[in-house]
């Protein structure tokens, strides 16, 4: 008989409570059974990925197995320095202290994931949950559901399911999750949703992190040298179209030039598109598709408006049988249009032109704060402005995406493109509750500390809290006055 | 009327402190360093001031306020003066294989304008401490001290306005009204410092906005006593002088603090059945040498802030199976506000006493057979801000440590680990979301943004398309890190 939620959450709270999920050697096991499954049931995952999204297996190989793979190298190498305690350094006027930090698992948690990188997207960070001791309920979206039913499948079959669940469902088992106490939510998705998970939270004071997203500008400056307009454009183009077909939060969502480089910039767009994908990207299989129908009339409507099908120099057309959206480019579509007030979410590539390359600074200030900018420019003057006025989740300079390979730095966005962090001990510390353990001897007390209170003991305290240690010794000595 | 006259100052005041952090100013170095060496200033000139107000709200012995609130006050200011250079200072991180060349760092930079909602049992350090970390990161702020410690946040708005640059740090005063305004605002994060149920109004309002916040909250934080009769050496004298330290040490932490009105004050004690006449009437010694033989009018002890903490606080003594448990105390001055310091003895676990954050002067001892029975009890209830435990039992320390959680532990003391601004003070669960002190009150009020500088000097044409399953082969080389496996399919000898 199926177990209800409260029944499935009740036994991840036992095992918790068992202690069993704080053992290291629990934990690596964890983690090497998700290696086991990564490596053994790869055209699992990538048959799933095609069903789903129409995902080609390099894409679903470059983007989710092989990140993943990495990461668990990456904490397995790592783990045992991480579960260690730290030292803290505390003053003299401390002595015979000691103090340490102690990370600890912080209990049951909740991983609600996101359908564009289902799998990629799932199990970061489940992994992180793991290897900070935690028990873990997994809710993969239902937008992908061909991936959903694979992580159901395969995740009791190589991990601890009395720990680690995976609960499938749409947005009414969302809510009934949110409803019980989890010591911890990762949520990747909206902004709106977003906002529904936070108020949820907030019942049992559950601590959250929030991976949105919001539209990511790309700075294209004008290039000298050819081979650099090549990698560029390569790597801009990737990370739109190619890059679950622009469903992607740390995606190019927008293109900023200066006018005077818009034209060349248009030609040199068309020409990689065609180099990248053919004339007829359509058949080259190598674009996912749109994930649904919803999605694909969203897109379509965000040209619906005259002046924005005007702006349209590349693509354009839409084949709803294939939910295929063909790689299209627009040149300063209206900057009140859904298209640019909205993330696009999708294979529609606007670029917005300006004066001068510094006033892409103000045009993303003035915007809600993107989870990443990317910037092409060698200008090293500009660079540093941009990096000191601008703010995101993080910042690029001369690539895309790729940011999110790598481990050394945290993952997550500011304002409304989100709250928290993961990634690498990011995850780690994600999922811990990092306890402060002091520890004093009974060898000395200052008398001092006690009432009844005299100026003498005042006088001793202030020469404490200053770390004045010959003035207190002066003082117990007799020989300092205030 | 007086809603009206709130809306017209919350939404200007907003529009002012974004002007200000937009501006830049926030940002620079000197700004900070000016305001926070103006917060050295303002407390050193107007030390009188501030003890008289706190006088006033709480009749808060003139020790406890210089130590506990300016003293702490200007010990933070000055680490975060002499830190703020290498806290401002981008770090630097190793990048791999996977995304070579490159080079990555990781830079703090302010949030922007953010709030900080104070209390009112230390009104001066738990509004400036937390404005301290939010200026060193260099944002906007407002500040909205408690309205039930009211000569502090007068003499706060009073002393803040003169000294501050006020375009970009503001204070504002009052209740619910003008707080639950204050909520509505869009903040870039809130820091709260108070009880959980506000805590909770507090973070829904932020969901609204997608404001992050740092909830400083309390909870009910044990004291687990041991014997500590298995020592071997000068037995007896050893554990009289330990046991003499233990009892000084958990009466400072708790009706040193306030009067117990603390959130890491220790709330209950456990302890053997068999130890506890000694450790009773060990409290009740030291506690007549500090207090006097009728504490009730020492000037060394804080009063209860108001008639309201008053009566919670005596309904909680006069509970019919509490109220016999009383052995120690239990004096109450309602002109004054002044309750005595109070123990009792084995109060059943469904008394209200037990089930409530107390607050006050009032100390339960709950007792068990063997002390290891501690943990047990402590595993079902809520996380505490503190826990702690005076034992020289090296093993009874290490299953402490790893059985019980809490924001911070302390073990042979009290509340001490406030006071080190290396330690991060925040809870977890119900005690809070977040943490503070040093450094880290620093990182609570700026995003650390992740930049990462690539070149155009070697490009990895394997990760675009079109797709073949050469690149695949690469790709899967190049993630897995391994230099032979990258050399193989480079040279194609991979399978």
């Amino acid at each position: 008989m199926k177990k209800s939620l409260e029944e499935e959450w009740g036994e991840l709270r036992e095992t918790f409570n068992s202690g069993k999920t704080n053992e290291q050697s629990w934990r690596r096991s964890q983690l090497k059974g998700l290696l086991n499954l990564l490596k053994e049931k790869e055209e699992d995952i990538f048959e799933a990925l095609e069903k789903d999204l129409g995902k080609h297996k390099v894409e679903a190989y470059r983007d989710e197995v092989g990140p993943l793979i990495k990461s668990v190298n990456y904490i397995l190498e790592n783990l045992k320095q991480w579960m260690s305690s730290k030292q803290a350094k505390l003053p003299l006027a401390a002595f015979p202290s000691k103090a340490e930090l102690v990370p600890e698992p912080l209990g049951v948690v909740l991983v609600l994931s996101s359908w564009n990188f289902p799998f990629g997207l799932s199990l970061e960070p489940v992994i992180g949950a793991i290897a900070a001791g935690n028990a873990v309920v997994l809710k993969p979206s239902e937008l992908s559901p061909a991936s959903s039913a694979v992580l159901a499948d395969l995740i009791p079959k190589y991990l601890d399911n009395k720990a680690i669940k995976v609960i499938e469902g749409g947005s009414s088992v969302g809510e009934q999750l949110l409803e019980l106490k989890w010591d911890k939510i990762l949520f990747t998705g909206s902004a709106k949703v977003g906002r529904i998970v936070m108020s949820a939270a907030v019942k049992h004071l559950t601590p959250v992190v929030l991976e949105l997203g919001g539209k990511c500008p790309t700075i294209v400056d004008s290039f000298s040298s050819s081979r650099d307009k090549e990698i560029a454009l390569n790597r801009i183009l990737s990370a739109k179209f190619g890059a679950c077909a622009g469903q992607a939060c740390i995606g190019v969502d927008y293109i900023i030039t200066e006018k005077k480089y818009a034209a060349t910039l248009v030609e040199l767009l068309k020409n990689t598109l065609l180099s990248m994908f053919g004339e007829n990207p359509k058949e080259t299989r190598n674009i996912s598709r749109i994930i649904n129908e919803k999605n694909f009339f969203r897109l379509k409507s965000l040209l619906d408006e005259q002046s924005v099908k005007d702006s349209i120099v590349q693509g354009g057309s839409f084949d709803e049988a294939n939910l295929f959206v063909e790689p299209t480019i627009l040149l300063d579509p209206p900057l009140d249009a859904t298209i640019m007030t909205e993330e696009i979410f999708g294979p529609l590539l606007p670029i917005i032109t300006v004066e001068k390359i510094e006033d892409s600074i103000q045009f993303i200030k003035s915007r809600p704060k993107p989870l990443a900018i990317y910037a092409f420019t060698k200008n090293e003057a500009f660079k540093k402005r941009l990096q000191s006025e601008t703010t995101s989740g993080s910042i690029v300079f001369n690539d895309t995406i790729i940011q999110y390979a790598v481990d050394t730095l945290p993952f997550g966005g500011v304002g409304e493109s989100g709250m928290g962090r993961y990634h690498g001990k990011f995850s780690f510390d994600t999922f811990s509750h990092e306890k402060v353990v002091a520890r004093r001897s009974f060898l000395t007390d200052f008398w001092f500390r006690y009432p009844p209170w005299t100026e003498q003991k005042l006088q001793l305290f202030r020469l404490v809290y200053v770390f004045n240690y010959l003035g207190i010794v002066l003082n117990l000595l007799g020989l300092k006055r205030s | 009327m007086a809603a009206a006259a709130c809306s017209f100052e919350a939404t200007e005041t907003m529009k002012e402190l974004r002007e200000a952090f937009e501006s830049g100013k926030t940002r620079s170095v000197e700004w900070r360093r000016s305001q926070l060496k103006a917060l050295l200033k303002m407390a050193e000139f107007h030390e009188n001031d501030i003890l008289d107000a706190l006088r006033s709200d709480l009749s808060k012995p003139e020790l406890e306020s210089l130590l506990q609130e300016i003293g702490m006050m200007r010990a933070s200011c000055k680490v975060a003066l002499k830190e703020l250079a290498r806290w401002m200072a981008p770090e630097k991180v190793n990048t791999t294989m996977a995304t070579f060349p490159s080079s990555g760092e990781i830079v703090p930079e302010p949030l922007g304008v953010v709030l900080v909602i104070s209390a009112w049992n230390y009104p001066f350090m738990l509004s400036l401490d937390p404005l301290i970390g939010a200026i060193a990161a260099g944002n906007a702020v407002v500040l909205k001290p408690s309205e039930i410690s009211p000569a502090t946040s007068s003499v706060l708005a009073k002393l803040l306005g003169q000294y501050m640059d006020c375009s970009a740090v503001k204070v504002i005063e009052g209740g619910v009204p003008e707080t639950t305004l204050l909520l509505e605002q869009k903040w870039d994060k809130i820091f709260y410092t108070g009880n959980g149920r506000v805590g909770r109004i507090v973070m829904a309002a932020a969901a609204k906005h997608l404001t992050p916040v740092v909830l400083e909250l309390g909870g009910k934080s044990p004291v687990i006593v041991d014997s500590n009769t298995n020592l071997k050496v000068m037995e007896e004298i050893t554990c009289i002088y330990f046991l003499k330290v233990t009892v000084r040490r958990i009466i400072a932490g708790k009706w040193g603090c306030n009067s117990g009105q603390a959130c890491v004050s220790p709330d209950y004690v456990i302890t053997t059945k068999k130890f506890a006449p000694e450790l009773v009437h060990a409290l009740k010694s030291e506690l007549e040498i500090f207090y006097g033989k009728d504490p009730v009018t020492s000037v060394d002890l804080s009063r209860i802030v108001n008639s309201n903490h008053f009566q919670r606080l005596s309904k909680l003594l006069e509970e019919d199976k509490v109220s016999s448990k009383i052995v120690y105390g239990g004096q109450k001055d309602i002109n004054n506000l002044k309750i005595a310091p109070t123990i009792l003895l084995d109060v059943p676990d469904d008394s209200l006493i037990m089930n409530e954050e107390i607050f006050g002067p009032l100390l339960p001892i709950i007792t068990v057979d063997k002390v290891e029975d501690s943990f047990k009890i402590l595993k079902p209830k809520e996380k505490p801000l503190a826990a702690y435990l005076f034992t020289n039992d090296k093993k009874l320390k290490e299953d402490f440590i790893s059985n019980v959680s809490a924001g911070g532990l302390v073990v042979n003391d009290t509340t001490m680990h406030l006071a080190e601004h290396s330690l991060p003070f925040g809870g977890v669960g119900e005690s809070g979301i977040g943490a503070y002190h040093g450094k880290f009150s620093f990182d609570a009020f700026s995003h650390k943004k992740a930049v990462l500088l690539r070149s155009f000097a070697a490009d990895l044409t394997a990760r675009y398309p079109p797709y073949t399953p050469q690149k695949q082969k690469f790709l899967k080389a190049l993630l897995s890190g391994s230099l032979l496996a990258i050399l193989r399919a480079l040279l194609g000898w991979d399978k």
